[in-house]
This record gives structure tokens, C-alpha cells and sequence, in this order.
């Protein structure tokens, strides 16, 4: 028997019992929506999170303290045993060759004030190699020099900064207050724009590092340093780079390493490894409810099988082999289920543009996940009709003819 | 006609059926030869072996022992795809309840066998399962569904979907058995006519007067031939129609035609 043949038996087949198709194929619309959905949700945020980490700059290399653990907590970088230095900048600026950027990085809350305007900023205290590592640019005015304006009190500003204290005059020469000390506009950056989870690249005050650790912290413990390295392929060389020179400035001989040093590859990785297991849990969930709409199918499968037991005896009485009577109890399931997958589909990529611009969620519905589902779809016709099909194909003849 | 070879020779044939611990012995030794163009009934009480000995005709068992030859095939060693061809190319089933595909047409039911014979287009099926209603006489209701149809209609649909494969032997289980009498002998009639044309019928009943349409009678009693005689008076199934008294119900042409008598 003709494929097309089969197909149309089987449309008819389904078309006779309308409801009964409608119920089940629903089963499987939901699972296929459920599973695009979810992977859309899990795609989006991953995606986002690597963009905004790419918009910081791919090249960006991470110099954290180890964080020391006891007892499997972990515990904050504040109680490491060793820190970071202004020496550790400045002897990786002068000694490195796979990198063309250091700067320690240094956050203070607070808010800044001018006049009634207010801003709550965090205030960053870098050095002028930030904006190469973070791909910022200069608007108006100037950086600060590292050397020249050691401790001084002066900052250069983002443009959400500069609406929010300035709104209608030029900032630059301007002074604003942060947590009582005055610093003096020098400069303004280019706009940004926004991450995909609405935090503001463009909010953003930064002033020197030595400004911040004498006059804001009192400290001379660096937080963090951040680097760039020369080149995109250059990264783990500049990382291992990095870690012997600041092994040799302490003479370190023992076998675990004083620093942790990631990579924005790294970085990404570990940023996006708790989405990664929440989608996963989440596609999960919605795997089964495809699972569930699978067996719904076989179910009404086998009640078809035994409610078509007489055609079934009248088509084997009249020529068909077990192999025709498998297949076309096999193709009803399939359709079925591709039905159920391409509805599901339709509804799951709609669902995920709704949720994109109704809720502002980051989705992202790929390709893969569409043609995954589709193929899903077939399997889960073929496997949950297969029984069935099977039941039918080897069902006698005579004993079939006699079933009332 | 005698002199030509069997279309059918089934030689000392026996089927046990195991029930529970015992065996039960449905056929014990049968051997007949039908030939080409013989209608043959086979007769018997029930528990005679006749559903049996027609299932076996019809490809649809195998016998336990004994052979069993259709149109020159050892029939009785083939495995089931191998029986489900020759029941596609060689036999055609009449079968007591019709079993016509409901809600599938009428012209869609006899076109039913020739789907699983993959050499004929859709084309040629439809062209021969016209021309198989016309021969029962159905080609005005082609596109009916089987319940828009009478019994005895809905027989001649069941007829026609024998008759599309041009198989060797018409196989018929008690296809009168669910009709009144007048429509038994308006099948038996067809019957009659397919087999003038040449057609070999094999038609197993109960009922003695169907048994005096056929040229033969083979009758089974406990899994043996009893009897297997020639029908020397067949009786014409049209003037046994027309020897019936008249109906009390008529029908709408019936009537219409009695008023142009009138």
C-alpha cells in the first residue's frame, strides 16, 4: 500500500473521531509549547548574560583573592589570606606582555548629590587603562592620569549620572558630592545603553583607585584587578602569565595558587552555569508533560486497536499483510503527534514573543530547539504508536472477524 | 469441465485445536478437488468442521497436516505475509455480516482489496470496482455509505469487493444467513450469474434450499466428508424469485411499476 494511501486512511481515520484526535494531539501541543517556551526562557537569559559580559569587553581577564573555604563554605573574598596590592598593578603593568590593560577595580556605594539633584551610583575606583578594559569612551572633558591625579579628587561620569545632576548644564568643572567628599566633573563618557536585565551600563561614576582606597576606604587592599589581554587568543597565555608574576612577588611556594584568575570566557561560564541548571530543570519539567501527552496517545491508541478489531480481521481477511496494518496505525500516531508538534510549536514560539514583549523577559527562541521538537514529536508518535500498532498487526485473522 | 486440473485440491487435511488439555480434532482426514467453474456448497451442522475447513480455504489457517493446493500452490508451509498475498491476489471473502467499512463508501469498500495489491493504480481501481458494482447491479449507488444501503444491498457491495481482484475462487461463509428469504435468492441469484460466467464459488451454509442453487454439495459431519455429491436439478434461483409469493411491502419502483401496468 501507497504511503499517500496510508496517509489518507489514517487522516480519515483521525477525522471520524474528532474529539478523541483533538484530546490527544492536545496532550502533545501543550508538552511541545512547554518545552519551546522553556528553552526559549533558558536560551534568552543565557544569551543576554553573554552579551552584556561580551559588551564589557572579551578580553577582560579577572584577578580575584582565593577565596578560603572551611568545612565546603565558602567565604567571602574580605577573608582571604592573601590581597591584592597597588604593587600587584603595577608590576603587572610593567612586566606583563600578554596584556595591554591593568586596572584594580574598587566599589563604594553610595549616592552622589549636587545641589537637590541626587544619584545612587556606586562609586568605582579604577585606573585609566578601566575604559579600554570596559570599552568605554571619553564624551567631553578628559580621563584622569594615573600618576598626575594620584588621590585626587576628581571623577568622570556616565551620561545617566549626568541626566540625573545635571540636567541642564555642562557638567564638566562642576563639582559633586560622594559620601561628603567633593569631586570635581573632569570628563563624561559615551552612552552605553542598558544590559538586558535593565541594569544601566551608563550609571556610573568613576574616580581614581588611590582616591578611593585613601579617602573612601582607608585601606591598602585591593578588591579586584581587572586586565586585557593583547588579543582574543591570548587569554590563557596572559592568565598564566599573570599568575607567575604575582607568585614571584611573594616568592609563593606552596601548591595552591594565592589567586583566582578568569577569563571573560570563564567568567561567562560561571555566570551562566545557574541559568544553564534552571533551564535544564525547567525543560525537564516540560519534557515530561510531552512524556504524559506521549502516553495519552498510546492509550488512545489502544483503544482505537480494539474498537477497529473487525476492520482490522476484514482488511487481513481481504490481503493486508501484519506490515500493512502496523503502518497504518503507526501513521496515525505520528500524525498525531506531529500535529500536536507543529500546533505546539506555532504556540510555544508565540507564547515566547509575548512573554519577550509583554513581561520584557529575555527569550530566545532557536532554531535548534524548533527542529529538536519536531523530531522529538516523530519519535514520540513512533514509540508511543508502536505498541499498539504492533498489538494490531499480530492480531488473528479469524479471531479478529469473529470480535464484536 | 472435470477434465481440467483442480483449482483447489485439499488432500487428506486435518486441523487439531489444542483446548485447555484437550485436543480437539475439528478436522480429521478431509480430501476433495473442486474444479474451475464448480459451485460448490459445503454443508454441515455446526461443531462439522465447516468454519473451520473454510478458513483453511481461505488462507487465513493452516492445516495441521495434509496439503492443501490453490491455483497450483502448495498453499499449507507459507508463512503469513505469504498467505495474506494469495488472499490478496487469489480468493475473494463473502462473509455472513457483511463487514463493510462504515461510514466508507460503497464504491471505497470494493475498492478495499486491490489498495493492498500494490501493482494497481489508483486509477485502475477505481475502474475495476465500477465495473464489479455493475455487475451486481449497485453502479447508481456507488457513493452511499453502508448504512444508506438494505441488506441485501449492502451483500452486493460485499459481493462486488470479492469480485475486484479477479480472484480464482469466491469463498462464501452463510451469506445468505442474515437475509429474508427473498434476498437470499436475489444473492443466490448473482451467485448463480458470476458463476455462468465462469467463476468458481465455494459457499458453505446451513441451509438445504440455498444448497439446490449450486451444482454441488459437499457435506461435513465431525471433521469427515459425509457426502459429496453432483446436483443434478440445480434450481434457478431467478424462477425460484419469481415463485415467491409477492411481497407485502412494496417498494417505491415495484410500485410504480405496478401502475404502469395498470
Amino acid at each position: 500500500m501507497s504511503i499517500f494511501t496510508l496517509i489518507k486512511i489514517a487522516v480519515r481515520a483521525l477525522f471520524r473521531n474528532r474529539m478523541r484526535t483533538f484530546l490527544s494531539v492536545l496532550g502533545i501541543v501543550i508538552g511541545v509549547a512547554a518545552v519551546i517556551t522553556m528553552v526559549a526562557m533558558g536560551e534568552g537569559s543565557k544569551k543576554s548574560i553573554k552579551e552584556q559580559m561580551t559588551a564589557m569587553g572579551t578580553n577582560a581577564i579577572t584577578i580575584m583573592p582565593n577565596q578560603s573555604r572551611r568545612g565546603g563554605v565558602q567565604l567571602d573574598a574580605s577573608s582571604s589570606n592573601e590581597t591584592l596590592e597597588e604593587e600587584d598593578v603595577i608590576a603587572l603593568r610593567n612586566e606583563a606582555t600578554y596584556i595591554d590593560a591593568v586596572s584594580p577595580l574598587m566599589t563604594v556605594g553610595g549616592q552622589a548629590i549636587v545641589g537637590n539633584n541626587n544619584s545612587p551610583t556606586s562609586l568605582s575606583g579604577v585606573s585609566a587603562d578601566y575604559l579600554k578594559i570596559r570599552n568605554y569612551e571619553i564624551a567631553d572633558g578628559v580621563m584622569f592620569d594615573d600618576e598626575a591625579d594620584r588621590m585626587a579628587k576628581v571623577c568622570v561620569i556616565g551620561q545617566t549620572v549626568v541626566k540625573n545632576l545635571f540636567p541642564d548644564t555642562d557638567p564638566i568643572g562642576k563639582t559633586i558630592r560622594y559620601k561628603s567628599i567633593p569631586l570635581k566633573v573632569i570628563g563624561t563618557l559615551k552612552a552605553k545603553g542598558s544590559g538586558d536585565f535593565g541594569q544601566d551600563q551608563d550609571d556610573i561614576i568613576f574616580t581614581p583607585y588611590q582616591t578611593v582606597m585613601k579617602r573612601f576606604g582607608a585601606t591598602t587592599k585591593i578588591r579586584q584587578i581587572l586586565a586585557n589581554s593583547i588579543g582574543e587568543g591570548y587569554a590563557a597565555k596572559a592568565t598564566e602569565e599573570i599568575m607567575t608574576i604575582l607568585k614571584e612577588r611573594r616568592n609563593w611556594t606552596k601548591p595552591t595558587d594565592p589567586f583566582r584568575v578568569f577569563t571573560q570566557e570563564e567568567m561567562i561560564q560561571m555566570v551562566t552555569s545557574t541559568s544553564d541548571m534552571l533551564s535544564l530543570v525547567l525543560t525537564a519539567i516540560a519534557g515530561i508533560s510531552l512524556l504524559v501527552g506521549g502516553i495519552g496517545i498510546m492509550n488512545i491508541m489502544y483503544v482505537s486497536v480494539t474498537e477497529r478489531t473487525k476492520e482490522i480481521g476484514l482488511r487481513m481477511a481481504i490481503g493486508a499483510r501484519g506490515r500493512d496494518i502496523l503502518l497504518q496505525f503507526l501513521i496515525e500516531s505520528i500524525l498525531i503527534s506531529l500535529l500536536g508538534g507543529a500546533i505546539g510549536i506555532g504556540i510555544g514560539v508565540a507564547a515566547s514573543e509575548i512573554v519577550k514583549n509583554v513581561m520584557n523577559w529575555p527569550m530566545s527562541v532557536s532554531v535548534t530547539s524548533i527542529i529538536v521538537s519536531f523530531g522529538v514529536c516523530f519519535a514520540t508518535g513512533v514509540f508511543f504508536g508502536w505498541y499498539p500498532a504492533r498489538k494490531a498487526s499480530r492480531l488473528d485473522p479469524i479471531e479478529a472477524l469473529r470480535f464484536e | 469441465m472435470q477434465a481440467d486440473s483442480p483449482i483447489l485440491s485439499v488432500q487428506n487435511l486435518r486441523r487439531d485445536f489444542k483446548m485447555g488439555n484437550e485436543i480437539v480434532h475439528a478436522l480429521r482426514g478431509v480430501s476433495f478437488d473442486i474444479h474451475n467453474g464448480e459451485f460448490v456448497t459445503i454443508m454441515g451442522t455446526s461443531g462439522s468442521g465447516k468454519s473451520t475447513m473454510l478458513n483453511i480455504l481461505g488462507c487465513m489457517d493452516r492445516p495441521t497436516s495434509g496439503h492443501y493446493i490453490l491455483d497450483g500452490e502448495h498453499t499449507e508451509t507459507l508463512k503469513r505475509d505469504a498467505l495474506a498475498k494469495i488472499r490478496s491476489q487469489k480468493i475473494g471473502f463473502v462473509f455472513q455480516s457483511y463487514n463493510l467499512l462504515s461510514r466508507t463508501s460503497a464504491i471505497e469498500n470494493v475498492e478495499l482489496p486491490l489498495l493492498y495489491n500494490p501493482n494497481i493504480s489508483a486509477a485502475e481501481r477505481h475502474h475495476r470496482a465500477v465495473e464489479a458494482l455493475k455487475r451486481v447491479g449497485l453502479e447508481s449507488r456507488m457513493n452511499h455509505l453502508p448504512n444508506q444501503l438494505s441488506g441485501g444491498q449492502q451483500q452486493r457491495v460485499a459481493i462486488a469487493r470479492a469480485l475486484v481482484n479477479d480472484p480464482v475462487i469466491i469463498l462464501a461463509d452463510e451469506a445468505t444467513g442474515n437475509l429474508d428469504t427473498r434476498t437470499s435468492y436475489e444473492i443466490m441469484m448473482i451467485f448463480q450469474e458470476l458463476n455462468q460466467q465462469g467463476k468458481t464459488i465455494a459457499f458453505v451454509t446451513h441451509e438445504p434450499d440455498i444448497a439446490t442453487f449450486s451444482t454441488r454439495t459437499i457435506t461435513l459431519r465431525d471433521g469427515l466428508v459425509k457426502k459429496d455429491v453432483m446436483n443434478t436439478s440445480v434450481q434457478d434461483a431467478r424462477a425460484a424469485l419469481e415463485a415467491l409469493p409477492p411481497p407485502e411491502v412494496f417498494d417505491e419502483e415495484e410500485e410504480s411499476n405496478e401502475e404502469e401496468k395498470a
